[in-house]
């Protein structure tokens, strides 16, 4: 398998507060990995610094075997990594047809063309498609300002893909969306991102969703990679218990689990 | 947004009427409706730019650099044929948005409007102070215009066709950009700047390309206004010229083509009336006019004429339903 991402050394500090220290990640292709870790872990503050949109102080960022470091987000984002944002990036006055049609656009040209109409060719039935591929066709017509929580979600994600990018960040797929929701929008989401066969790091506080989507687990704390391993290894890992998930959801893992076979052997190892 | 499916029948019947009726209006409303069509031009420049959130106050810039541009020709080569000033002014209008768009392409809100403003009072400054090129505080005298040789006065009924073909061109130009990539991420990008960086442009040029085109409509509007006028002087290029612009823009409403029409049709009668028989209180009239409008519609004109449109279309279709 080859690599991806490989992040070597990578240090970031605001004043006084280290938001990265010493962060080495090497990412293969077709993996989904998982960010974990309290909030001001560094989580964001990492998918910031590899996404061009903060200089790290120190280390090395290659994606695909070239050093990004010090490239622009723009720059970044035409090599093929993408992210979506924990609060929703989308033009909202526009609908969410003309949602995927400027990222589209943006996406098919790489450039500015003054002349030719941005709706040309069959590039609205790519849009039609990127919408029935992200299940939220029923909103074409929709403003984006007057859409649910978790179809805007979607679509935020859907315009971060529309160049079939080869690493995906998500930053909390499913923050602000309900309990109820928040299964049905991950099997959308892992069943578009599957057929695209990108690579995916998502940000997550859920562990439910971790254990449920992810293959391996990478645990922040105070700006510093304290777990990097399969998930069920990183979920009973002593460090990752103790800094970020914390004892509560396990003691409600461990009552629950007894009626719940499968989970109940992991609770058993903790 | 806009409602752009009303737009083709609003379109061809204002067309018809400004080719049709002007002939049967006597002389000083076909000089009123001449002044309209150049002010439209430059307020386009203005209305794009706010389609993207980027207030100017120093669109005059553009407009007395076009201005200026026919007045050197004129003083120094004689030259007063628009075939070759149009293209001219335009031309003067790109390269000083070139030039100065560097700089504003980085800047928005407050400090794009002043920094506009800034500008353009350079600019003001200069041909103030320059008065052996400029002619200073008297301006420079421009005359009659050639149309491949044959003349055409500033009240003419040539020069007027003239204005209204260039309006047509205008109008051709800015739908054309409206709907490209940059028109569509111009709007975009008032929206949200970091979706359009994370999808892979700079918003920068996009402000940059849409400056361009603003300041090239500026030159344009300045070569027809020194014909139409025959007179150009500093004061093209002051503040106050700028404001007006906006407030055309305000008045018709910006983000497409039919509400800076209507603004610079309104406004230049209004102008030409509230002058004549309020000479004291125009200003005080325009203010309240402006103020009725950010109260009560902020869309400007344009949006009442739909909002009309839409409940008399609306009552027609509710007895064409079957």
């Amino acid at each position: 398998m080859s690599v991806v991402l490989n992040v070597q050394g990578l240090e970031k500090s605001f004043g006084a507060v280290v938001a990265a220290h010493n962060i080495n990640v090497s990412i293969e292709a077709g993996e989904t990995v998982g960010v974990i870790g309290a909030n001001g872990a560094g989580k964001t503050t990492f998918v910031n610094m590899v996404t061009g949109y903060l200089e790290p102080s120190d280390g090395r960022i290659e994606f695909m075997g070239r050093d990004i470091r010090g490239r622009s987000v723009r720059q970044i984002t035409r090599l093929g990594l993408c992210r979506s944002f924990q609060v929703p990036q989308v033009f909202l006055s526009e609908s969410v047809f003309d949602n995927l049609m400027i990222s589209f656009g943006i996406a098919e040209r790489d450039g500015l063309g003054l002349l030719g109409a941005l709706m040309r060719g069959d590039r609205g039935e790519r849009v039609d498609q990127h919408l029935l591929r992200y299940q939220i066709a029923d909103y074409r017509n929709v403003a984006a300002s007057a859409l649910p929580q978790g179809v805007r979600k979607l679509l935020d994600i859907a315009m971060a893909t529309v160049r079939k990018p080869k690493l995906l960040m998500l930053d909390e797929p499913t923050s602000g969306i309900s309990v109820e929701e928040k299964f049905g929008i991950m099997d959308i989401l892992m069943q578009a991102l599957k057929e695209e066969e990108t690579t995916v790091l998502f940000i997550e506080h859920d562990m439910e969703i971790v254990e449920r989507y992810v293959s391996r687990v990478l645990a922040f704390s105070q700006g510093e990679i304290i777990c990097d391993a399969p998930t069920e290894q990183a979920m009973v890992d002593p460090l990752v218990q103790e800094f970020v998930i914390g004892k509560e959801y396990h003691r409600a893992r461990a009552g629950n689990g007894s009626g719940n076979g499968a989970s109940e052997g992991e609770a058993g190892r903790c | 947004m806009m409602n752009w499916r009303a737009l083709p029948r609003a379109g061809v019947a204002a067309a018809a009427l400004l080719i049709v009726v002007p002939p049967f209006l006597p002389g000083w409303i076909l000089f009123v409706l001449t002044k309209a069509m150049f002010m439209f031009i430059a307020v386009m420049g203005v209305s794009v730019l706010l389609r993207g959130g980027l207030l100017t106050f120093g669109h005059a810039l553009y407009y007395a650099t076009g201005a200026y541009a026919v007045g050197f020709c004129v003083k120094w080569l004689g030259v007063r044929e628009l075939i070759f000033l149009i293209p001219l002014g335009a031309l003067a209008g790109f390269i000083m948005a070139a030039l100065v768009g560097v700089v504003m392409a980085r800047y928005r809100e407050v400090f794009f409007a002043m920094l506009n403003l800034a500008f353009s009072m350079m600019l003001f400054g200069a041909l103030l102070k320059l008065y052996w090129v400029t002619g200073g505080t008297d301006g420079l005298a421009i005359g009659t215009a050639t149309l491949a040789g044959i003349r055409l006065t500033g009240d003419s009924f040539g020069y007027y066709y003239f204005s209204l073909a260039m309006v047509g061109i205008v109008t051709l130009v800015v739908y054309r950009f409206m709907a490209s990539p940059a028109g569509y991420f111009l709007r975009a990008m008032y929206d949200n700047e970091i979706r359009i960086e994370y999808s892979g442009v700079a918003v920068r040029q996009v402000v940059y390309r849409t400056y361009l085109l603003a300041g090239t409509l500026g030159g344009v509007a300045g070569v027809l206004a020194a014909f139409t006028i025959g007179h150009i002087v500093p004061e093209d290029a002051f503040w106050i010229q700028s404001g007006e612009f906006v407030f055309v823009a305000l008045l018709g409403g910006f983000g497409g083509v039919p509400g800076p029409m209507l603004g610079a049709l309104v406004f230049e009668f209004l102008q030409t009336y509230a002058s004549k028989y309020f000479p004291l209180a125009w200003q005080m009239m325009m203010g309240i006019i402006m103020l009725l409008i950010i109260l009560f519609q902020p869309g400007g004109l344009w949006a009442i004429y739909q909002r009309i449109e839409a409940r008399l279309t609306g009552k027609d279709r509710g007895g064409d339903h079957h």
